[in-house]
């Protein structure tokens, strides 16, 4: 269910490293939680992301989430097609709905992340 | 009490089913302290008859049934029967929000249709389902224009309505947004747009524009907007007599519009209720306050509606909602839906006209104070007497007269502000002129 | 068995632009008995539209059918029982509409002088007598739209009174159990929201209270009964909390229903309170307005109320605007006058004794739905009930059954559903409020109707997640509506 490959947030966001980018998005428990995904809030191109802090939103019909940014750096891209489509994060939250690209700029902040298994833990907890 | 359906003997069943003996036991966990000793000081309960008896002594206390000329924000239209005997009925008045979309077809609908109609009417692509009222909306359509360039001031024309501009301050000052004001031409009466450039600068969210405005003088919306978007700021159009925007050219730059459409079937009922609305751009829908009925289909594939963007709203977003309003005005807004629909495209066309007609007929016999263009109200100048006096002089005549403008425009002390409608008739015009300009029977 | 409906013929109707004939009107405009005067002239050749696009043209008949065909999709209280918890869906009094449109009030303008308005003025000064009396206050402004926006006007005035002191102070604390209008509308006037979490008993945790309150503190905004139905008992203790701290203790009067002619929230050190006249005072929703939300106020906040006040001169009733403390206006004019005379039509008609009948009835009928429901649906908080009780979807959620989806199921048997999913700190809630106005026959239809659908939970779930099944329109696809938002019809091209 989860990629090993990943790294994930306690507030349900994972990362996958390509190189000094981050590509981000929110995770499988997440968007079931939401339901169906009807708008997707993204930063601009050009933000400059912090760990932990809030770079946009998802919205369901009758709830919103933040999205709390994995790592810090520059926001390099974003997923457009998410204002289309937004119904994609509910079909495909660990691929083609990643959310953004970030230039890494404390690469060391990953350590603070969960594993596969140790995110897995924590949505067993949670539900 | 009449109102109430149960039998004492039924209240006793439904006492013993839940083991009580008393209906003091209900109110147990409201501490005895807290409780009160004695009855309230309202006396006792009234018959039907009794009540409206009373409704209508009261009534007869009040100068109402004569003609009169006044409008500035409140307007005299003839309201159609159909309106009331349609709102009276039960399935509108007694409904509550729709949000359960299955049993609200009836009012979902009609919301897609007034915020169609509020769209043709004022050129804009999308349109909520209804505010408090014009003032609460001009309040909310700045707040609106703020998050939307994130910018922090506005600048307001001077010749908006003054009680709206209050309300601007009231709700700005918590906000930290400065208003700024823009000085009207003492000659036409308009927006000094020149000025108002040189109030717009790089932290100004949007310049606020009534059209027609206070005085009833149609402004130049085009360059209005034209200064505004050269500052990076919006242009938010208001607007207080929806009649008008029958006649009236949408401005093709504004990007709000916010107003009032107590013209479209509502009695002026002492100041409300009416209905504010506010409509923007296709691009701004997620930033518009208030809630919004939408398109869409059930599972049986049927065209359906149901309220939409909810996440705009205050019962999900909570601190971070556009708006904390929660309520609009339903039910108003379904009477301006219904006037709308009788009038038409034919007969609100005709109406303005008429409105127009009747106001430079009156105008036509007075001296004017501006030179501007104007719909269906204008100001007058006193003729070397004091408004007031001509008002009293002319409720002597049963007429009630216009709105002196010194309490709000201390450099219009001899003037006051006159409003002719379709229902201003031109003997009542001419009695008005004569008292005017002679004076009464003193 | 569905005892109190069963399905009959509803007319279809298309939208008011595809029933649009060039040409048609529906009404006419009576003979002009001036010059007409050409609009290009008097406006100017640029300023002069063409014809409003697209806008409809039709009959008066039609008009009249089309909107009483709309009319037959809605539910009703003139149908039924409609049980939205807080929201207090009583039987709106027909005589009270007759009221509001007494020729002499429905034509009066806001601009007339004050001595041609003395019956305006009248009715305006006897309601605040009356709802002072109601809530123990000392002063009532009637100003306010909505409850929403009393509610504004009630932070702004605590925000006015701290700031006179000095010291506006930063935060509001709101407890989780609170209406999403309370943290919307502290945000507005411009405080950051504390959220504090209610304790077990679904109450404001005493223990935990008084470290919460600090000198940043400016109020709490608390609703009693709160949102679970439960009468805060400690609120004279929290009051005084907050005053020692130079805090203040904000009411929301929403579920005002449950206290009329019981106790009266000035005494338990209430500063502010706002009240919802189209919920404790039978004035219509109307579909969503207009409503009216007066604020209520203890003495130390009357300076700065809106403008313009009523006061008393030789007699007459006089506008005051010179209120030098005042927050300014929170509308144009003073207020939704044709609803506060619904208002006072109503308390007229009750008096003191029939208001305290009624809230006797409200709460006897929250509490017999309670017992009658209790053995077939979760009751997370045993605390006994005011005017409403809220009940979990646990046990038919383990059948795949939530609570919408049982609120929806309410529909078929008709009945509006009750409020879904809040309070917050309820997962799955089901919050019932059946008001004063149900007959027992009534009460006991809607019983028999969720008991039914218990068991319709257990033994075919599907019939109940499908639900509703006998409307004219099923479930809509609200994801479909807020991800292509269509808002306004357009011709087909």
């Amino acid at each position: 269910m989860y990629p090993t490959d990943y790294k994930y947030t306690r507030e349900h966001e994972w990362v996958k490293v390509e190189g000094d980018v981050g590509v981000i998005g929110i995770t499988f428990h997440a968007q079931q939680a939401l339901g169906d995904i009807v708008y997707v809030e993204l930063p601009k191109v050009g933000t400059q992301a912090v760990q932990g802090k809030t770079i946009g939103a998802v919205e369901s019909v009758k709830a919103v989430s933040d999205i709390y940014s994995p790592v810090s750096g520059e926001v390099i891209e974003v997923n457009e097609a998410l204002a289309e489509t937004p119904e994609l994060l509910n079909r495909d939250p660990h691929g083609a709905a990643w959310l953004a690209k970030i230039r890494l700029s404390a690469p060391e902040e990953l350590e603070k992340l969960l594993d596969a298994e140790q995110y897995q833990a924590l949505v067993a907890e949670e539900s | 009490m009449r109102l109430l359906p149960k039998s004492d003997e039924e209240r006793r069943r439904m006492l013993q089913a839940l083991g009580l003996e008393s209906v003091e036991e209900l109110f147990a966990q409201i501490p005895q302290e807290l409780r009160l000793k004695e009855p309230l000081r309202l006396g006792p309960g009234l018959s039907e008859f009794e009540v409206l008896e009373f409704m209508r002594s009261v009534g007869r206390r009040n100068m109402v049934g004569q003609p009169c000329f006044l409008g500035a924000g409140a307007y005299f239209h003839y309201r159609p029967a159909v309106v009331d005997a349609l709102v009276s009925r039960g399935e509108f008045l007694t409904a509550y929000t729709p949000y359960q979309a299955e049993i609200s077809q009836g009012l979902l609908t009609a919301i897609f249709e007034f915020q169609t109609m509020i769209c043709q009417l004022t050129g804009m692509d999308a349109a909520n389902a209804s505010m408090y009222d014009g003032s609460t909306a001009m309040a909310e359509a700045a707040l609106m224009a703020r998050r939307i360039t994130g910018r922090e001031h506005v600048v307001v024309a001077a010749s908006v309505h003054p009680e709206y501009r209050q309300v601007l301050r009231t709700y700005a000052h918590n906000q930290a947004i400065r208003v700024r004001e823009a000085p009207y031409d003492p000659e036409t009466g308009r927006l000094d747009t020149a000025r108002a450039a040189t109030l717009l600068d790089g932290n100004t969210a949007a310049l606020i524009v009534q059209s027609p405005n206070f005085f009833g003088v149609v402004e130049t919306l085009e360059e209005a907007a034209e200064a505004a978007h050269a500052a990076g700021a919006l242009l938010v159009h208001v607007f207080s007599e929806a009649a008008a925007l029958a006649l009236l050219k949408p401005c093709a730059q504004a990007d709000i519009v916010a107003g009032e459409l107590q013209s479209f079937a509502l009695p002026p009922s002492y100041g409300g209720p009416y209905a504010g609305v506010i409509a923007t751009r296709e691009r701004f829908v997620r930033q518009l306050p208030g809630r919004l009925a939408g398109q869409t289909t059930d599972t049986r594939g049927q065209r359906a509606f149901c309220l939409t963007l909810a996440t705009r709203e205050q019962h999900i977003r909570r601190e971070k909602a556009t708006s904390n309003i929660c309520t609009n005005q339903a039910l108003v807004a379904l009477m301006a839906t219904i006037f709308m629909a009788l009038y038409g495209k034919q007969g609100l066309r005709e109406l303005a006209e008429q409105n127009l007609a009747k106001a430079h007929y009156l105008a036509d016999r007075l001296e004017r104070r501006f030179s501007g263009p104007f719909f269906n109200e204008f100001v007058a100048r006193a003729n070397g007497r004091s408004p007031e006096a001509i008002n009293r002089e002319l409720a002597v005549s049963g007429i009630i007269g216009g709105l002196p403008l010194g309490r709000f425009y201390p450099e219009l002390a001899d003037s006051m502000l006159l409003c002719a409608t379709e229902m201003s008739r031109r003997e009542d015009m001419d009695r008005l002129v004569e008292i005017f300009r002679v004076g009464g029977r003193a | 068995m569905r005892r109190k409906v069963r399905s009959h013929i509803v007319q279809d109707e298309p939208l008011l632009f595809e029933l649009s004939t060039p040409g048609k009107r529906g009404c006419q405009l009576p003979r002009l008995d001036v010059p007409a005067v050409d609009p290009a002239a008097a406006l100017g050749e640029g300023s002069v539209r063409e014809g409003i696009e697209g806008f409809p043209e039709v009959s008066e008949v039609e008009v009249v059918r089309h909107f009483t065909r709309l009319s037959t999709w809605n539910y009703a209280i003139d149908l039924g029982m409609y049980p939205l918890g807080s929201c207090t869906m009583k039987y709106n009094p027909r005589a009270n509409e007759e009221a509001a449109r007494t020729e002499g009030l429905l034509w009066a303008h806001p601009y007339q002088p004050e001595e041609q308005v003395q019956g305006c003025l009248e009715i305006m000064a006897r309601l605040e007598q009356a709802l002072a009396e109601i809530t123990g206050m000392d002063a009532v402004c009637l100003q306010p739209a909505a409850g929403a926006h009393g509610e504004l006007t009630g932070i702004l005035l605590i925000r006015a009174l701290l700031e006179s002191k000095g010291n506006p102070r930063r935060k509001i604390l709101i407890p989780d159990s609170a209406h999403g209008t309370n943290p919307a509308t502290a945000a507005i006037a411009g405080y950051e929201v504390e959220n504090i979490r209610s304790n077990a008993r679904g109450m404001i945790d005493l223990e935990a209270f008084p470290s919460l309150v600090n000198e940043d503190v400016a109020a709490l905004m608390i609703t009693n009964p709160n949102t679970l139905g439960v009468f805060e008992v400690n609120i004279a203790r929290i009051a005084e909390i907050l005053h020692s701290k130079g805090a203040l203790l904000y009411m929301d009067g929403a579920n005002m229903n449950a206290l009329v002619g019981w106790t009266r929230p000035g005494e338990a050190g209430v500063d502010v309170l706002h009240l919802n006249l189209h919920k404790t005072f039978s004035t219509p929703h109307g579909g969503g307005g207009p409503g009216s939300g007066p604020v209520a106020v203890k003495k130390e906040l009357e300076p700065f109320l809106p403008v313009p006040r009523l006061k008393q001169v030789d007699g007459q009733w006089r506008w005051d605007y010179d209120r030098p403390q005042s927050i300014g206006r929170v509308r144009a004019f003073y207020g939704n006058f044709g609803v506060l005379v619904r208002a006072l039509a109503y308390i007229m008609a009750c008096g003191a004794e029939g208001l305290r009948a009624a809230t006797v009835d409200a709460v006897l009928n929250a509490n017999y739905v309670r017992k009658a429901l209790e053995p077939y649906y979760e009751l997370p908080h045993k605390e006994p009930s005011m005017h409403e009780c809220v009940f979990s979807d646990r046990r038919q959620a383990r059948h795949g059954v939530r609570t919408m989806d049982i609120a929806k199921r309410l529909i078929d048997y008709g009945f509006h559903p009750y409020t879904v999913a809040f309070p917050l700190i309820v997962p799955g809630a089901m919050m019932i409020e059946p008001t004063e106005s149900e007959s027992l026959r009534e009460l006991e239809l809607f019983v028999e109707a969720m008991i039914a659908i218990a068991r319709e939970a257990e033994e075919n779930p599907e019939l109940v997640r499908a639900a509703p099944h006998s409307t004219r329109t099923s479930r809509v696809d609200e994801a479909a509506a807020a991800r292509k938002p269509v808002l306004r019809w357009r011709p087909e091209s």
